[in-house]
């Protein structure tokens, strides 16, 4: 049996974790605060031993499976290695025990950091102007339209309304526009890529600009960047750079240099930080030159060899409680700094990683465009639909070899959807393994489709049921507690 | 070679030969040869790991003794919260969108929702924002969904990073802030009642309040609720082991920042946003939320849920662009919570308590400062005071302490962390004693 028990489910009256300091401050008889002040009841926290904890969290920890387990090649995810040595310097104190409101004279190496960390990533993109005070991709995505929305209001502009997306963006692309006000004109694509007629009929006066990501989700690069570039800049929009596909550009071609005149970029994707079961990550932003006074405050200045923050007052605002997540920077500033100009290489070997599991499948797998990918390629099932087995089921049975699947069901523009990424740290053998496990998943289809619709057979967990987790749902332990199990 | 590229130069002819093409460029023909990089990147110069360590260990920021909170707190912080949240099953896995192979994650988060629901009092959680700020921007657009008026009312004085970030928000959407002047460093009544006339979305309230003071709102909320407008109410969670909960008092939305749930100071992030709410408004909630089900063998399990309302499912249609965001900080969090647990948690706020009050005091009799408020205070307290405390502030880095922040030339806001002693504070006003003559 699985370790299935919460935390509450350990617990005892009494049990204690934790010791608190001696404070040598006697106590007096009055009360500290009036009871009145007071809850009704003490929240219902677990009560337990620290060894009971560590236990429970090393248990529940093996139930998930991290890139070092195993191949991870969630397509547009860019699940790479994560450095041990950046972990290591973000966890100095000298980073993490700083209070973000000290003075400036106990944090300059700190703003440094900062400051020689946006200039290195306007290198890499070919932009003029980097904040890292965005939290993550889609927080990137929503101040890069803050971004173009303050220009665009600077300048009197005040018609600009609407927002033109491909339909393969990404789904956080048209749910950033929709917080801003924005109306998305969604553009059909055409052989895998935006379409440029579309585009063309899309744009006028009203248009604030494009979303784009290059290469796009389905893997292919936007070969008509330039054109599109100056098709938006004509009627005077500004083209966004998705940056979440950015890990295949490196050493190849810079947003900057496409036209691209505002993006952002996750640091735990392209620069390797950890994902974290889902955050903590990091969207920088970057702009190109004539968008800089818009980036968001504070911004890290230096003067006199000294660092300070500004807070310029065309700045599109304030966008987080500080500086974005520190830590995370660290972490990428670590990243590139020992890489360095082996970044030049990223690119190119991602790009031969996804071509070659692209050639490896291409005769059971039906692939969406057979041509050359970039750093990702997408298959809509199987070529041999006779089993009956879907997508999900791949997916299931992939997990049964002990790595996780590809994306799947996305982009929407396939119903049967498989999206690998495969990335440039991995080795031409964990690629093989890869594909004998795909081509082995494929033979089974036709030879035990049961197996594969059943799947996954060695996880702890089965499929789990997802309508009834909707229809009826149970978001914690104490609504848990009324319901019978069984 | 590099060792984050394992492909030879063997590996790579064989593998193009598979792919058939001659060389990596003919992969690459769709890049137009114009924007085709040409240079290499200018960038600072490599270094190893060892010359890395020396490079940042001598670039770090100056560690100092802090009675300084104002939104970011430091609290006894268990040892196995970093030895559990670094394992990689934990640090390195994506969101967990196979769920039968991320049960450790989805876990978590329902533990996660399970402690903060029990803090707030609220009948639901998502499983984390980016930080407070963030969240109580998402928390205000809830409001304004809600009740189709794009105007929000700012009660209570809140942090000012807090302020700035809805100001951010509240003017690229479109709705309309109306912040109110604190009195006596409470909320205004008066001038909020006059607010209440024209039509609004939500009232925001927060306790402890920027000034650390505690001010209930159970008096406003029948009043804001028969307007058919949300109750939304910002409160640093480790107090509400002890306060009244929002719930209690009316609250259709409670959020803010957990980083005082076992996080450290981090030089501003990563932190922990949290967003609970009632389950009237569950639809409209930004963000993952992870719910229990069961699997194919009829065991327990836990799954992402309600996605319905998420930017993947409905793009445009989405309640928020949000992702998954802060998970491994909710860990930590949890982590922290059940260490702390039921009692630990209460003990630690009153002990918080304890030593602010001792730091007040002794501040008090150096007869530099006084009390700014008469109200109640929790763990934080606004002093005014007849030395300069920006340039006290710059006396006592030089003694290896960080003092309260100051919100003004002669005001400044003190905390009392339960990690501190006597002897810690003896030592400050010691310190500030040695200072003060140079001060005036």
């Amino acid at each position: 049996m699985t370790y299935t028990k919460l935390v509450f489910e350990l617990s005892s009256p009494g049990r204690v974790g934790y010791q608190l300091a001696e404070t040598g401050i006697t106590k007096t008889n009055q009360p500290i605060l009036d009871a009145s002040l007071f809850r009704q009841e003490p929240a219902s926290l677990p009560e337990v031993s620290e060894l009971d904890i560590v236990r429970h969290y090393t248990k529940v920890s093996q139930k998930n499976i991290g890139i070092e387990s195993g191949f991870y090649p969630l397509g547009s995810c860019t699940m790479k290695y994560n450095p041990k040595i950046n972990d290591e310097m973000a966890s100095l104190d000298g980073f993490k025990l700083i209070h973000p409101t000290q003075p400036l004279e106990t944090i300059q190496p700190l703003l440094k950091i900062y400051y020689d960390m946006a200039n290195m990533l306007n290198e890499v993109t070919g932009m003029g102007g980097t904040s890292l005070n965005t939290f993550a991709g889609a927080h990137g995505e929503l101040v890069g339209l803050m971004i173009m929305k303050s220009y665009h209001e600077a300048r009197g502009d005040h018609q600009r309304t609407k927002v033109v997306i491909p339909d393969s963006a990404h789904g956080t692309n048209p749910a950033s526009a929709m917080m801003l006000g924005y109306e998305t004109i969604t553009i059909k694509s055409k052989n895998g890529r935006v379409d440029v007629d579309a585009i063309k009929q899309a744009l006028n006066h009203q248009v604030a600009g494009i979303m784009l990501t290059n290469p796009n989700t389905v893997g292919l690069f936007e070969k008509d960047i330039l054109t599109i570039a100056k098709l938006v800049h004509d009627v005077g929009g500004l083209l966004y750079y998705d940056g979440a596909n950015l890990n295949p550009l490196l050493g190849l071609a810079r947003p900057g240099d496409m036209g691209f005149d505002i993006m952002h970029m996750n640091l735990h994707k392209t620069f390797s930080t950890p994902h974290g079961g889902g955050g903590p990550g990091s969207g920088p932003v970057s702009v190109a030159k004539h968008l800089v006074p818009y980036l968001p405050k504070p911004v890290v200045v230096k003067d006199n060899n000294q660092y300070r923050f500004d807070y310029p007052s065309t700045s599109c605002g304030q966008v987080g409680g500080f500086y974005g997540n520190f830590l995370v920077v660290i972490r990428a500033y670590s990243y590139i700094r020992t890489v360095a100009q082996d970044l030049m290489n990223v690119g190119p070997n991602a790009v031969l990683n996804a071509n070659y599991i692209q050639a490896s499948l291409k005769d059971l797998y039906k692939l969406v465009a057979d041509q050359p990918c970039m750093h990702e390629f997408v298959m809509n099932g199987l070529i041999d639909q006779t089993s009956g087995v879907k997508t999900l089921d791949i997916a299931k049975r992939c997990l049964d070899f002990g790595i996780h699947a590809p994306t799947i069901y996305f982009p929407l523009l396939f119903d049967q959807s498989i999206m690998v990424e495969p990335t440039e740290v991995e080795s031409k053998e964990t690629l093989d393994e890869f594909i004998k496990i795909f081509r082995r998943i494929a033979q089974e289809a036709s030879t035990a489709p049961d197996v594969v619709k059943t799947a996954p057979h060695h996880t702890p967990v089965g499929r789990l049921d997802e309508v009834s987790a909707a229809r009826t749902p149970v978001l914690h332990y104490q609504a848990l507690t009324k319901i019978k199990e069984n | 070679m590099f060792k984050y590229l394992p492909l030879t130069e063997a590996d790579q002819q064989s593998m193009l030969k598979v792919i058939r093409v001659q060389k990596m460029d003919d992969l690459l023909h769709d890049i137009p040869a114009s924007i085709r990089l040409k240079k290499p990147y200018q960038i600072l110069p490599r270094l190893s790991e060892s010359q890395l360590r020396k490079h940042l260990k001598t670039n770090q920021g100056k560690v100092l003794q802090s009675f300084r909170g104002y939104g970011v707190y430091e609290h006894e912080r268990p040892a196995i919260i970093d030895a559990i949240s670094s394992r990689q099953e934990f640090l390195t896995s994506y969101t967990p969108y196979q769920p039968e192979v991320a049960q450790g994650t989805l876990q978590y988060i329902f533990e996660w929702q399970s402690m903060i629901t029990q803090l707030t009092g609220m009948d639901v959680s998502n499983a984390s924002m980016y930080d407070g700020p963030t969240a109580l921007s998402e928390a205000m657009m809830m409001a304004v969904s809600v009740t189709s008026i794009k105007r929000i009312i700012v009660a209570s004085a809140l942090l000012p990073q807090a302020e700035e970030v809805i100001k951010t928000y509240a003017r690229h959407r479109g709705v309309s802030l109306t912040i109110l002047n604190p009195k006596d460093g409470l909320i205004d009544y008066a001038q909020l009642m006059k607010e209440m006339e024209t039509p609004f979305a939500g009232v925001i309230f927060s306790y402890p309040n920027r000034f650390g003071l505690i001010e209930y709102f159970d008096r406003l909320s029948p009043l804001i609720k028969a307007k058919k407008a949300l109750v939304i109410s910002y409160n640093d969670p480790f107090a509400l082991a002890r306060l009244k909960t929002p719930r209690e008092i009316g609250a259709d939305i409670v959020c803010g920042e957990a980083q005082s749930l076992g996080l450290n100071p981090n030089f501003g992030g990563p932190y922990l946003g949290y967003l609970t709410t009632l389950n009237e408004w569950v639809r409209k909630m930004p963000g993952r939320i992870c719910g229990y089900t069961k699997d194919n063998r009829g065991q327990r399990g836990f799954v992402l849920t309600l996605q319905t309302r998420e930017q993947h499912i409905r793009r445009e249609k989405a309640n928020s662009n949000i992702c998954s965001n802060q998970s491994l900080l909710a860990l930590q969090a949890t982590i922290y919570m059940s260490a702390l647990g039921k009692r630990g948690l209460v003990k630690a706020f009153d002990q918080a308590c304890l030593v602010t009050r001792y730091l007040v005091d002794q501040l008090i009799q150096t007869g530099l400062f006084t009390k700014t408020y008469k109200a109640s205070y929790a763990y934080e307290c606004t002093l005014t005071a007849k030395v300069d405390v920006k340039k006290l502030e710059k006396a006592l880095v030089q003694k290896g302490i960080l003092f309260g922040f100051p919100i003004e030339q002669n005001q400044v806001v003190v905390y009392g962390s339960e990690t501190k002693t006597k002897e810690d504070i003896d030592n400050l006003v010691q310190a500030i004693k040695e200072v003060q003559h140079d001060l005036h």
